[in-house]
C-alpha cells in the first residue's frame, strides 16, 4: 500500500488544488471554496497515511523518494521524513483545513485567490519539511514567501504593505546567506543531499561561518530576538488565516531548520556557540514576555507570546550541548529536544486557535484593541469558554499541551544550569500574566459598549474550528506519548549525531564534544 | 579562392532574415495603409522560418566557413534560437502599440529585422572583423529605432545619446581590435588565441588591446562605469524599441564577450577576470541601489538591467566551462524576463497613453488578474525567488564563483540581490495591493498577445521547475 509516493502527493495535491480553485474563479457561487475544502481535507487524509505507515522504531528517513532533478549539479528531487518532520507535516495539513474554513464567509475580495494561496502555501510548506536535498529545500523555503507576501498584502489590515514588504525582506535577507553556505558545502561534499552534509567533515572556521549563515535564516524565521520585529507587524496586518499559518507553521519551519540543518551539519560550531543561542532564547522568554505584557493590540500580544514560546523551543534545542558536555546528566539531552518539538506542535495548535479567536472578534467588531472590548462573556458565553481554555493552555496549564513542552524543556534546562532554568521558568508567571490579563480585560467584566452588547455568539463553523483545536490541545496535553514515541528514535539519532565531533583530524584537539563513551548514556530516558 | 556554395548552408538562418527584411522593405512601398498587417505577418513568418532553419542547420560538428570568418557551433545554434524566439515575442507585443500611434509601418520591421540580422552575425562570427560588422549593423538599426517616433523629442534626444555613446563604445572596441591585430597579426579567433597563448601578457600592445576590448564589451552590455546611456535610452525610447534593444541584444552582447574574450583571448583569462570582477561588483551595486529611487518603471528596469549584467559577468569571470554556461543561461533567461516586463508595459499602453510610471501598474490585479500574475512571475524571477527560473540562473552563477573560491563575491552578490528584491517587490505591491485609478479603461488585448504573454510568463515558471534541459544544453556548448 505504501508504494504510493505519499510525500509527493501531499506536496503537489494542494498545489494542484490551488490551481483548480484559481481556475474555478469567483462567479458568485461557493464552488471554489468547496473545491478548496475538499482538497485540504483530502490532503490531510493522505498525510495521515504518513502517520499510520511510519515505523516509529527507526530513526532513519522513511517514505524516501529520489529522482534526478538537475543531474549536472547532482541536485535531486529527494524527499523523506523522519520522526521530527512527520508530525510537523501532519500539523500543516491539519491547520490548513481550519484556515480554509475560517475564511469561508469572511473573505469577500477574490475568495478563490485567497483559498488558492493557502493551498499552494500548504504544499510548499510540506515540501520544506520533507525535502532532503539542499536546493529543493531552499526552493520550497523561499517559494513559501510568495503566497504569504500576497496574502498579507492583499487581504491584510490598513498597514499591510509595510508589514508584508518587511516580512518578505527580512526573511529573504536571512535566507540568501544560507544559499551561499549550501553551495559552499556542495563543493565540499560533491552532493546537495542534506544527509551527505550531515556526514561532511568541516573545519571549525567553516562550521562557524556556516552556522552563522544558517542562524540568519532560521533566527529570522523562528523569530529569535533581535530579528523578531517583523513578526508583530506581519501578524497584526495579516488576515486571520495568514496569522494562523504564520504562527502555527511558518515559525516552526525555523525551528525545524535548526534541527535538520544547523545542529547536525555544524555540531561543533553549535556546541561552541550554544551560549549565544541560549542567551538569545532566554532574552526571548523573559524580555519578550514583558513586552507582551504591555501590548494594547490582541494580535500583537499573541505575536509576542509566540516569540516567547519559540524561545523555549530554541532553548530546548541548544541546551543539549551543555548537557552532553557533562556526562553525569546526559540523559536530559533527548528530553530537551523532544520538549522543544512538543512545544512546537502544541504552540501550533494554541497560537492558531488564539488567532482564530481574535479573528472571531475582529470579524464582528473590526477592532483588535483590547480597550474596545470588555464583558464579551456576557454576550458570547461559548466563545468566552474557548478563549479562557486556550489562554490557560497558552499559559502552560497542566493538562493542556502547553504544559508538556514547557515542562520538559525546563526540566532539561535544570540539568544544565539552575539559573537558566530559573529564568526560563519565569515564563510560567509571565505567560500567565499577559494572557490572563488580556482575558480578564476582553472577556470578563461589565459589558463595555454597544458593540460588545450586540455580539452574536459563535456560529457552527467557528465552533467546529475551535472545538477541534481544543480537543487537540487537550489530547496532546493529557496523552502526549504517541507523539513522543514517533519522534523518539529520530531525536536519539540526532543527539548521538551532534555529540560526535565533525572536525577534521588536524583540528581534533579542538573537539569539545566527542564523548563516545557516554553516547549510550545520552539516549536513555532520565 | 573558388566560391563553395556549401559555405552558405550554415548561415541559412541569416539568409532567411535578410530575405525577409528585403521583401518587407520593397513590399511596404506598394502596400496600402490598411494592408500593413502583411508586414507583420511576413516578419513573423520570416522569424519562424529562421528558427526552423536554425534547427535544420544546427547540431553536429563545428563548421568554419568563409575563410575562417564565420563559424557555426553549439553556441551559435543556441543563441540564434534564443535571439529569434525573443524577437518574435517582441514583434507580437509591439503591434498594437504601433497601430495605436500610426507608426505601424514597414520601416519598424525592416530596422528590427536588420538589427536581428546583426545579432545573428555576431553570434556566428569567428573573427574580430565579422563580429564588429554584426555589432555595427545591429547598433545602427537600434539607433534608428530609438528615434523611430520622430515627433517625440525625448526619443530624438535618447537616440542622439545612444548614437554618440554607442559610437564611442564601438570605437573603443575597434581600437582594441586593431591593437590585438597588431600584436598577433591576425583577426581570426583561432590564430589570435594561438598567438596570445604564446605571448602571454608580456606584450604591452596586447595588454592595451584587451583593456579596450573589455571597455567595449562593458559599453555594449551597459556595465558600470560604462552604463550612462542605459537609463536615458530606456526612458526616452518608445517602448517597442526598448523591448527590441533590451532583450535580444543582451544575448548578442554575451556572444560578443564569449567570442572575443574566450574564443580569442582565453589564454589571458586571469587578466580580464580582474577587470570583469570590478565591472560586475560595480554593476550589481549601482544598478540595484539606484533602481530603488526610480518611479519611472522603464528607468527602473534599466537599472535592473545593469544589475543583471553584473550577474552575467560573475559567470563569465569564473573562466570555466561551467561559468560560461551559467552566464549563458543567465543571459537567455534575462532576455526572456525583460521581454515579459516590457511586453506588459506595451499591453498597458493604449492610444495616447504610455505606461511608464510605477503608478500605471496600479491595481493590475483588479483589471486583469492573468496579466497581473504574469508580471508578478517576471518580477519574482528578476528578484531571484524560487521557484522561478531567475533563482536557478542566480544559483548557477553563484555556484560558478564559489567554485573558484570567490565566496566573498557570492556574498556580495546575494547582498545586492536582497536590495534588488525590494524594488521588484514594489512592483508586485503596486499590482496587487493598490487599487486601480477609476479612470483606467478595461484592458483589451488580442488573443495573440495574450497567448504570447502567457507563454512568456509561464516559461519562467516551467524553466524554474525543470531547468535541467536548458542547462545541460548550455553546458554542452562549452565542453
Amino acid at each position: 500500500m505504501y508504494e504510493l509516493p505519499l510525500l509527493t502527493l501531499v506536496i503537489w495535491l494542494p498545489i494542484i488544488g490551488g490551481v483548480a480553485v484559481l481556475a474555478s474563479g469567483d462567479r458568485g457561487s461557493d464552488i471554489s471554496k468547496w473545491i478548496a475544502l475538499a482538497f485540504a481535507i483530502l490532503t490531510f487524509a493522505i498525510s495521515l497515511g504518513l502517520w499510520s505507515g511510519f515505523d516509529a522504531g527507526s530513526g532513519q528517513m522513511q517514505f524516501v523518494e529520489r529522482a534526478a532533478w538537475i543531474p549536472t549539479f547532482n541536485v535531486e528531487y529527494y524527499l523523506g521524513v523522519d520522526g521530527i518532520s512527520m508530525p510537523l507535516i501532519i500539523l500543516t495539513t491539519f491547520i490548513t483545513i481550519f484556515v480554509i474554513i475560517a475564511g469561508w464567509d469572511v473573505i469577500t475580495y477574490k475568495p478563490s485567490h485567497y483559498m488558492a494561496a493557502f493551498l499552494i502555501m500548504e504544499g510548499v510548506m510540506v515540501g520544506v519539511f520533507s525535502a532532503l536535498d539542499a536546493i529543493l529545500f531552499y526552493v520550497f523555503w523561499e517559494a513559501m514567501l510568495i503566497p504569504m507576501f500576497i496574502i498579507i498584502g492583499v487581504w491584510g489590515g490598513p498597514n499591510r504593505v509595510y508589514a508584508t514588504i518587511k516580512f518578505f525582506l527580512y526573511t529573504f535577507f536571512g535566507s540568501v546567506f544560507m544559499l551561499v553556505a549550501l553551495i559552499y558545502m556542495y563543493f565540499q561534499a560533491d552532493s546537495f543531499s542534506l544527509l551527505d552534509f550531515h556526514d561532511l567533515e568541516l573545519g571549525m572556521n567553516a562550521q562557524v561561518l556556516i552556522f552563522i549563515a544558517f542562524l540568519l535564516a532560521f533566527a529570522v524565521k523562528v523569530p529569535m530576538f533581535p530579528v523578531h520585529t517583523w513578526l508583530p507587524d506581519a501578524h497584526v496586518e495579516a488576515p486571520t488565516g495568514g496569522s494562523v499559518i504564520l504562527a502555527a507553521i511558518m515559525l516552526k519551519i525555523g525551528g525545524y531548520g535548526f534541527l535538520r540543518l544547523s545542529m547536525p551539519i555544524t555540531p561543533d560550531a553549535s556546541a561552541s556557540l550554544d551560549w549565544l543561542m541560549i542567551a538569545l532564547s532566554l532574552i526571548a522568554v523573559v524580555y519578550i514576555g514583558f513586552v507582551a505584557l504591555v501590548q494594547q493590540d490582541m494580535k500583537k500580544l499573541i505575536a509576542y507570546s509566540s516569540i516567547a514560546h519559540m524561545g523555549f523551543v530554541t532553548l530546548g534545542f541548544f541546551i543539549v550541548f551543555t548537557i552532553i558536555r557533562n556526562p553525569d546528566v546526559a540523559g536530559g539531552a533527548v528530553m530537551g529536544i523532544e520538549g522543544g518539538m512538543v512545544q512546537m506542535i502544541s504552540h501550533g495548535f494554541i497560537s492558531g486557535a488564539l488567532f482564530l479567536c481574535v479573528g472571531v472578534l475582529y470579524d464582528r467588531v473590526h477592532s483588535r484593541e483590547i480597550a474596545d472590548y470588555g464583558g464579551v462573556i456576557n454576550t458570547m458565553p461559548w466563545f468566552g469558554a474557548f478563549v479562557v481554555f486556550f489562554a490557560m493552555a497558552n499559559a502552560g496549564l497542566p493538562g493542556t499541551s502547553g504544559f508538556v513542552g514547557e515542562f520538559m524543556v525546563i526540566l532539561a534546562t535544570f540539568r544544565a544550569d539552575f539559573w537558566w532554568a530559573f529564568l526560563a521558568a519565569t515564563t510560567l508567571i509571565l505567560a500567565a500574566a499577559f494572557t490572563l490579563w488580556m482575558v480578564k480585560r476582553v472577556i470578563f467584566g461589565e459589558v463595555k459598549n454597544e458593540k460588545v452588547a450586540g455580539l452574536q455568539d459563535l456560529n457552527g463553523r467557528e465552533t467546529l474550528n475551535l472545538g477541534v483545536l481544543a480537543a487537540a490541545v487537550l489530547a496532546l496535553g493529557i496523552w502526549p506519548a504517541p507523539l513522543m514515541e514517533v519522534m523518539h528514535a529520530s531525536v536519539e539519532n540526532l543527539v548521538v549525531h551532534v555529540s560526535e565531533c565533525k572536525l577534521p583530524a588536524s583540528e581534533a584537539a579542538d573537539c569539545v564534544l566527542a564523548v563516545p563513551a557516554s553516547v549510550a548514556g545520552l539516549t536513555g530516558q532520565p | 579562392m573558388p566560391f563553395d556554395a556549401a559555405n552558405l548552408f550554415p548561415i541559412l538562418p541569416e539568409i532567411a532574415i535578410l530575405v525577409t527584411a528585403s521583401v518587407v522593405l520593397v513590399l511596404d512601398l506598394y502596400l496600402k495603409e490598411q494592408d500593413k498587417d502583411i508586414n507583420h505577418t511576413l516578419t513573423l513568418i520570416g522569424l519562424l522560418v529562421a528558427i526552423g532553419l536554425t534547427g535544420a542547420v544546427g547540431g553536429g560538428e563545428t563548421r568554419i566557413v568563409f575563410d575562417g570568418n564565420v563559424v557555426r557551433d553549439g553556441l551559435t545554434d543556441l543563441l540564434r534560437g534564443a535571439i529569434l524566439v525573443v524577437s518574435l515575442l517582441a514583434f507580437v507585443y509591439s503591434r498594437p502599440w504601433l497601430k495605436d500611434r500610426g507608426l505601424f509601418v514597414g520601416e519598424f520591421y525592416v530596422l528590427g529585422l536588420f538589427a536581428i540580422l546583426g545579432m545573428l552575425i555576431m553570434v556566428s562570427a569567428n573573427s574580430f572583423l565579422t563580429i564588429y560588422l554584426g555589432l555595427e549593423l545591429q547598433a545602427l538599426c537600434l539607433y534608428a529605432l530609438v528615434a523611430f517616433d520622430r515627433d517625440s523629442k525625448k526619443g530624438a534626444e535618447a537616440a542622439m545619446k545612444y548614437f554618440v555613446l554607442g559610437a564611442l563604445g564601438s570605437g573603443m572596441l575597434l581600437y582594441g581590435v586593431s591593437m590585438i591585430y597588431g600584436a598577433t597579426g591576425s583577426i581570426e579567433f583561432g590564430p589570435v588565441a594561438q598567438a596570445v597563448a604564446e605571448q602571454g601578457m608580456d606584450n604591452k600592445v596586447l595588454v592595451f588591446g584587451v583593456v579596450f576590448l573589455v571597455i567595449g564589451v562593458g559599453f555594449k552590455f551597459g556595465a558600470v562605469p560604462f552604463h550612462m546611456w542605459v537609463p536615458d535610452i530606456y526612458e526616452g525610447a518608445p517602448t517597442p524599441a526598448v523591448l527590441l534593444l533590451g532583450s535580444a541584444p543582451k544575448i548578442a552582447a554575451f556572444a560578443l564577450a564569449i567570442r572575443m574574450l574566450v574564443d580569442g583571448l582565453e589564454a589571458i583569462q586571469p587578466d580580464w577576470q580582474g577587470m570583469l570582477l570590478i565591472l560586475a561588483v560595480l554593476s550589481m551595486g549601482l544598478g540595484n541601489l539606484v533602481a530603488i529611487a526610480q518611479t519611472n518603471i522603464k528607468r527602473m528596469l534599466a537599472y535592473s538591467t545593469i544589475s543583471h549584467v553584473g550577474f552575467i559577468f560573475l559567470g563569465l569571470l569564473a573562466g570555466s566551462a561551467q561559468g560560461y554556461a551559467s552566464a549563458m543561461f543567465y543571459a537567455i533567461v534575462y532576455a526572456v524576463m525583460s521581454t515579459g516586463a516590457f511586453g506588459i508595459l506595451l499591453i498597458l499602453s493604449r492610444k495616447g497613453f504610455d505606461a511608464e510610471n510605477l503608478d500605471d501598474l496600479k491595481g493590475l490585479n483588479d483589471r486583469d488578474s492573468w496579466y497581473a500574475a504574469m508580471m508578478a512571475l517576471v518580477m519574482f524571477s528578476m528578484a531571484g525567488v524560487p521557484p522561478t527560473v531567475g533563482f536557478m540562473a542566480k544559483l548557477l552563477v553563484l555556484e560558478s564563483v564559489v567554485r573558484i573560491d570567490l565566496v566573498w563575491l557570492a556574498l556580495v552578490a546575494v547582498a545586492f540581490s536582497i536590495i534588488g528584491a525590494f524594488y521588484y517587490l514594489r512592483v508586485v505591491k503596486v499590482i496587487y495591493f493598490d487599487k486601480p485609478n477609476p479612470d483606467m479603461p478595461v484592458l483589451t488585448t488580442s488573443g495573440g498577445v495574450r497567448f504570447a504573454m502567457s507563454l512568456n510568463g509561464l516559461s519562467l515558471l516551467v524553466l524554474g521547475l525543470f531547468p535541467a534541459a536548458l542547462l545541460s544544453w548550455c553546458q554542452s556548448v562549452f565542453v
